[in-house]
């Protein structure tokens, strides 16, 4: 069972539907002690980073302390670097190194009105994967994927797909347990159900080799 | 390269697709759900509810509608005609959108705008514009409105509106091309996408608006049930054309 954490931040109707087609099940949990029994956990979000304030201590510790794959989505993935311009008293889990900023695109120096880069980056844009990794594995250099964003997370050692918007800025990251995407895989249709397969297929090895983690959780 | 979006409208109503549409060949004719499977395997970046059901039972309708076209696809999701308060919005998100579109509520209550956008962001929040002579006009082109499309474009966007869809009452329907003026002048007046929409015929038309119309996206019901004009024949028109498109 995967644990959507659900702290307010829009609708996951859309991420739901996803797991569900790629036959992946899925719950809500209420209290951070029910993470205890999650083969995989998701953050999602849409909309701003002060959101994730409803992300209480106790479900930091939850989260940071399972031993099941993570995946970050969106504000997910944001939240899952040290924190963001956009509520800078918000910490971070800071599981990924650096801090997101606004889109290069729209610094005051940059905006141009009728230039190409307008913020928020809406639409269909490419990936670059610039190594190989699991959560992208058989996702082509160039394919497209849904974002819709104004503050993104700076390239670091964990980055294992980009995307350029007015700057180069992380679109995936992958270590260890840790995963996240800045783009919808719910709304990107075969190649954003492939990264979401990629990714229950993480989830599955680690609840096979780890049949007793329900247990050592609770 | 982020690519121009191709955006196909589903104009509804009561859970009929209804407006300019060539049934011809098509088994399930009119139904909401199958075009949008069409669509998706065809190609569409993105699909836009429009259901104008006019009953009192409208809002479970379009709820109805949204979640039958939701199941179909793994793309953003926008819906509009009948978003008249937070309540309207909150129930067409509730039941699968992903953004609404405001028109005349959010001429009459601009206050909507920044109320949906902190409570679902700024993405999730599209105004609809709808002008003529570069002229606002709400309910549906009906009522004309002391405003310009380019003033309310700004002010929309000061008061966090995440896109504008901006529809040329004048080549509505008559596939002459989009208003390729209107659109540019809007889309460099503010710094958030702009959804140019009307008058959609050919595929030169689209590659008009997407370079001397500035247009981030561009919208079009019937055109797409024609057979020869086939989203993945636009895309492949566009890219030869050096438009960037997602293929």
């Amino acid at each position: 069972m995967i644990a959507l954490v659900d702290y307010g931040a829009g609708n996951l109707a859309s991420v739901r539907k996803a797991l569900a087609a790629i036959g992946a099940q899925v719950w809500t949990p209420s209290v951070p002690g029910e993470l205890g029994r999650a083969h995989g956990i998701i953050v999602p979000g849409v909309g701003h980073f002060d959101a994730t304030r409803a992300l209480t201590d106790e479900w930091r510790a939850a989260i940071q302390g399972a031993a099941v794959p993570l995946l970050g989505i969106c504000v997910g993935l944001q939240w899952l670097f040290e924190g963001s311009e956009e509520a800078p008293d918000v910490p971070g889990l800071g599981l990924f190194p650096g801090r997101c900023a606004l889109l290069s695109a729209s610094r005051p120096q940059d905006l141009k009105t009728s230039g190409p880069f307008k913020v928020p980056h809406v639409g269909w844009n490419s990936l670059s994967m610039p190594r190989p990794s699991r959560l992208m594995a058989g996702v082509t250099e160039g394919a497209q994927v849904y974002f819709t964003h104004s503050y993104a997370a700076p390239l670091c050692d964990d980055t294992v797909a980009t995307c350029d918007y007015g700057g180069v800025f992380t679109a995936a990251a992958e270590r260890g347990r840790v995963s996240a995407v800045q783009f919808h895989p719910e709304k990107s249709g075969d190649v954003g159900l492939r990264i979401l397969a990629n990714w229950a297929t993480l989830v599955r090895r680690s609840s096979e080799r780890q049949p007793g983690a329900e247990a050592d959780a609770l | 390269m982020l690519s121009k979006r191709i955006i196909a409208c589903l104009d509804v109503r009561d859970g009929t697709v209804v407006k300019g549409v060539n049934f011809e060949g098509l088994r399930d004719a009119g139904d909401p759900a199958a075009l949008a499977r069409r669509y998706n395997t065809e190609g569409i970046d993105e699909i836009v509810i429009l259901d104008v059901t006019a009953t009192a039972e409208a809002r479970q309708a379009r709820a109805h509608t949204i979640q039958a076209v939701a199941a179909e696809i793994f793309l953003p999701l926008a819906v509009g005609g009948g978003i008249r308060s937070e309540e309207d919005a909150a129930a067409a998100i509730e039941a699968g959108a992903d953004k609404v579109s405001l028109n005349t509520a959010a001429l009459e209550r601009p206050e909507l705008i920044t109320t949906l956008a902190k409570r679902y962001g700024s993405q999730a929040v599209i105004v609809a514009i709808d002008a003529k002579a570069f002229r606002v006009f709400a309910r549906s082109g009906q009522a004309g409105t002391t405003r310009t499309a380019v003033e309310w474009a700004r002010e929309a966007t000061d008061r966090g509106a995440g896109e504008i869809l901006l529809t040329s009452i004048d080549r509505d329907g008559t596939k002459t091309g989009f208003d390729c003026e209107l659109t540019a002048a809007v889309s460099d007046a503010v710094n958030i996408p702009v959804i140019a929409s009307g008058g959609a015929g050919t595929f030169a038309h689209f590659a008009d608006v997407f370079t001397t119309g500035h247009a981030d996206a561009a919208l079009a019901a019937s055109i797409f049930h024609f057979k020869e004009q086939s989203v993945a024949g636009l895309k492949t028109y566009l890219s030869e054309r050096n438009v960037p498109v997602r293929i």
